[in-house]
């Protein structure tokens, strides 16, 4: 039982059921961090509430000692949508993966973005099918040889985050799963935000496509970008900075080149895109929050309107209601 | 002049133009100021599925029909006694039901070359002759109409709208009605557009005084008030007290309405009218598709709101999977499925019994969910009150079914008496102690905990349970044991179905067996074959899983077994597998509903040994 006055710990926020992810799987160090990070947020158990749809990452509200709903695939942002709506002050987690969030379900988490629902969406991309053993995935880069493609993949990969950007979330962020710290970062700056909420973690899959993310994760300081507002793009132990010029080109210059771009998550929406079109084989991949905006969650206004109606008309009354349109007395 | 004035007892009118010529606000309002004048009414309205089909074509014909009476009827009538059209395309698409010696009201103006070649007629039929078997009248509304708007400064195409007016202000006059109701609802409905108003008003006029001082028509008409029991009535279509019934179920439960849909004929209505009184208390959501409706639903059930989503034939399909996780997490919700013609996009706009199927077995796995239909306009608002109650009660997603005939026709209802709906307050289970997420009450049902509730914090989920802690269980046994009680849970709503609309004896010769929106023309016509002494009695299945238990003792009790149905015989193969009798099938499956005469006659074939089709 939680009460505001008994700190809660990552221990109040394990279930007791044994976890079951593949020894060595990303998602153990996304659960712990998710833990650790409510707890240190204080949070009631209670209201605390994770969705998810089909796949690995989606059995992870079975492992949290909160309220959990692992639904069906696909459908985790529009069944989280009713549930904010009917229940605003509740916190809504959706856990999804990149063939869940993305193939199966991309309408509806493309909808719930749109609307800026008050989810906190973390999608897991380890860019392969783990749970039904080793598919490409609509992240997979072009000529991945998978069960299902022997002679390799041909579509191209989607951008999880230019894809949240154009669908209108209004709080785009990645980190990866190997760095905890970042990631607490960035869920506690999530919690606090109001509407839609976009994480994408870059996940590593040890059986079906391990060291996926290696060429970022395991040379931070030479391959990432941590995006912190209000100060430059800046890599390589600070040696190196990413510029976007006028052209809407990005180019990797010299950290005291005058030119670097100085990060700002309240920035244009257009200069996010430009960070999330930053991709591995040429540039740092920027982690962090990349773009922040307020702006009236869906579900505020929803519930608004309902308030705006009872102000207006009264609270209806079911007698008034049977007596409308056309009415007669027979005597 | 004076004219004889002629008593009937029930009079079947359709009016039918191009989709354009407003022939449902036509045929409304006269429906209105027949239920004005006390009569009895029934209205059909029939429109095509097209927003707009060319002008003057056969697609675009748009028909209404209303049976009004001096008695208790059932259905808006087998065939017109008056048809009134409106132009070629109209003529031609509705003669053919028109009985020989009906009257035959023609807006003669509108017979030019070029509607002819529309309609598909090479010769003018005003002129060759074919008509001679009825009573014709053919007067050119369109010239009238704008005559009638002549000192206006309307543009002619403004005028031309008005010309159902014309038609209104005639059949008014032929049925003695009287015109002030009538200008007082027009001023009403174009208070912002007072030339307009004026305008209506003007070609209503004319097109009474008209029938009047023309020396066409020798008669009028009266049709007597029909002895309605004392009460207050409203004329309400089944789409209207489906969503008047839903906002009474919330507020009977104590609890917030969610409804969530998507766009689809037609069920849209629903959607629409619950949008508009959201100072109920209740939240509607339009979702991006069918799936995420019910989606959005199923997570307004899990956060405790009385949730609620409604669509048609193919939109149900798309809810198929939906539907087994809330059968798999037991949690409370309604679908409703306005009924159409299918398979796939079929007829949006008519009417089919065809999803019996769909509804009790369209899901994967064992995955029983109770199904019961609405029978007529007004028991639709029942019907939502009543899957809601037991949508809450069994802790289980219901469906009801409606069609597309009782959602956008009209009856006379007797709005009952708020202090007579019986509430039945929820209660969601709060205390901690002995929590199991899937023990179940003597219903069988588990207990409804809401995220937010302190020490309750579970997780559900697809994946079969455990039967007592809700965890994720393979075990072979457990899935065996909770197969069998989600079954049996729903077989327990037996308890709950009120006793069967039977009427008639409970044996004889030919047992009318028949679900849903047809309900009205099967009682009627059991009621005229009884009326000539014939041994029939109609029983009408409301509850269609788990199936009405009084029908086991009903199927063997007499000589013939006739399941109707705007279907292939779902009933039927569901009544034969159940009770092995040897059921016969009336079967219709052309997006319009039985005709009385229809079912008569499909009984005295059985009488005399015949086969039914």
């Amino acid at each position: 039982m939680s009460t505001p006055l008994i700190k809660l710990t990552k221990k109040d926020f394990e279930s007791n059921q044994d976890v079951r992810w593949c020894p060595g799987c990303g998602d153990y160090a996304i659960l712990a961090t998710v833990q650790r990070t409510l707890a240190q947020l204080g949070v009631a158990r209670e209201t605390t509430t994770f969705i998810s749809g089909i796949g690995c990452s989606s059995r992870f509200p079975y492992y949290m000692n909160t309220y959990g709903f692992h639904t069906i695939h696909g459908r985790a942002p529009a069944i989280a949508t009713g549930l904010k709506m009917a229940r605003p002050e509740l916190d809504v987690w959706v856990v999804t993966g990149d063939g869940d969030g993305l193939s199966i379900g991309g309408n509806h988490l493309m909808h719930a973005l749109r609307r800026n629902v008050g989810l906190k969406i973390m999608l897991f991309n380890n860019q392969i099918y783990g749970l039904t053993k080793g598919q490409y995935s609509p992240t997979s880069a072009v000529g991945t040889k998978a069960a299902s493609t022997p002679m390799g993949s041909l579509d191209y990969p989607i951008n999880p985050l230019a894809l949240a950007l154009a669908a209108g979330a209004t709080f785009v962020a990645r980190v990866a799963d190997t760095d905890a710290k970042l990631m607490a970062t960035v869920l506690q700056e999530a919690y606090h935000h109001q509407g839609s909420v976009f994480i994408e973690i870059l996940q590593n899959c040890p059986v079906f496509n391990d060291g996926i993310w290696e060429a970022i994760t395991d040379d931070a300081p030479g391959r990432q970008i941590v995006l912190r507002d209000g100060e430059p793009l800046l890599f390589a132990g600070g040696t190196k900075g990413v510029a976007i010029g006028q052209d809407f080109q990005a180019a990797v210059v010299d950290a005291k080149n005058p030119a670097v771009s100085m990060h700002r998550a309240h920035g244009t929406l257009g200069y996010a895109q430009m960070l999330a079109s930053l991709t591995a084989a040429e540039f740092p991949v920027p982690v962090g929050v990349l773009y922040k905006v307020e702006k009236p969650s869906y579900e505020a206004m929803a519930n608004s309107q309902v308030a705006d109606a009872i102000a207006a008309k009264g609270r209806g009354k079911l007698e008034a209601l049977l007596a409308e349109g056309m009415t007669w007395r027979v005597s | 002049m004076t004219k004889s004035i002629q008593t009937l007892d029930r009079v079947v009118i359709r009016f039918a133009g191009d989709s354009g010529d407003g022939m449902q606000l036509t045929g409304t309002e006269f429906a209105k100021a027949a239920a004005e004048a006390g009569n009895d009414i029934a209205t059909f309205p029939d429109f095509p599925a097209e927003i707009r089909a060319p002008a003057g074509s056969l697609p675009g014909v748009s028909g209404f029909q209303l049976h009004f009476s001096s008695s208790d009827i059932f259905t808006p009538g087998d065939a017109p006694d008056v048809l009134v059209v409106m132009n070629p395309a109209a003529l031609k698409v509705n003669l053919k039901d028109l009985p020989v010696g009906g009257m035959l009201i023609i807006n003669g103006g509108t017979f030019i070359e070029a509607n002819l070649k529309k309609a598909g007629y090479a010769v003018n039929p005003l002129g060759d002759g074919s008509l001679e078997p009825y009573k014709v009248h053919t007067v050119d509304i369109s010239a009238l109409t704008t005559a009638a708007l002549d000192a206006t400064e309307l543009s002619n195409k403004e005028k031309g709208r008005s010309k159902n007016f014309f038609a209104l202000g005639l059949v008014f006059w032929m049925y003695g009605r009287d015109l002030a109701p009538e200008i007082a609802r027009i001023e009403a409905q174009f208070a912002k557009k007072p030339q307009f108003a004026a305008a209506n008003i003007a070609v209503l006029k004319a097109g009474y005084h008209y029938g009047e001082t023309a020396e066409l028509f020798q008669h009028t008409y009266h049709v007597p008030p029909a002895k309605f029991t004392p009460g207050f009535y409203r004329n309400i279509a089944g789409n209207e007290a489906l969503a008047t019934g839903l906002i009474a179920g919330a507020e009977l439960a104590g609890k917030t309405l969610y409804f969530s849909g998507y766009p689809i004929t037609p069920a849209s209505a629903i959607l629409h009218a619950l949008a508009k009184n959201k100072h109920f208390g209740c939240i509607t959501f339009q979702a991006e598709d069918e799936i995420a409706a019910i989606g959005a639903a199923i997570g307004a059930a899990y956060g405790g709101a009385v949730a609620v989503t409604a669509s048609s034939g193919p939109g149900i399909a798309l809810k198929m999977e939906a539907m087994g996780l809330a059968v798999m997490t037991e949690l409370p919700l309604v679908i409703i499925n306005v009924q159409r013609g299918g398979p796939s996009t079929g007829l949006p706009t008519k009417t089919e019994q065809s999803d019996l199927w769909q509804a009790l077995c369209g899901r994967n796995g064992e995955s029983p969910v109770p199904v019961f239909a609405a029978k007529t306009p007004g028991d639709c608002f029942y019907a939502a009150i009543e899957a809601i109650r037991i949508a809450i009660k069994y802790m289980t997603p219901v469906m009801l079914l409606s069609d597309g005939y009782i959602a956008n026709g009209t009856e006379p209802w007797p709005v009952p008496d708020v202090k007579d709906l019986a509430p039945f307050p929820v209660v969601h289970r709060t205390d901690p102690a002995g929590y199991n997420v899937y023990a179940r009450n003597e219903d069988l049902a588990r207990a409804w905990v809401i995220p937010g509730t302190p020490g309750l914090e579970h997780r559900i989920g697809g994946i079969e349970k455990d039967a007592l802690t809700g965890n994720i269980s393979y075990d072979p046994a457990n899935h065996e044991k909770q197969t069998h009680t989600r079954a049996a849970k729903v077989a327990k709503i037996a308890q709950d179905i009120a006793p069967m609309d039977v009427y008639g004896e409970r044996s004889g010769d030919v047992l009318v067996i028949g679900w849903g929106g047809t309900h009205g023309s099967l009682r009627a016509g059991v009621e005229s074959l009884r009326a000539q002494g014939k041994r029939v009695t109609h029983a009408h299945v409301r509850w269609l899983n788990p199936i009405e238990p009084e029908l086991a003792g009903l199927v063997t009790k007499f000589k013939h077994v006739l399941v109707a149905e705007l279907n292939m015989g779902q009933l039927r193969s569901l009544i034969r597998s159940e009770y092995l009798v040897d059921a016969q099938g009336l079967n219709k499956i052309q997006g319009q509903p039985f005709k009385v005469a229809e079912v008569v006659d499909a009984v005295n074939k059985l009488l005399e040994g015949k086969s039914v089709h």
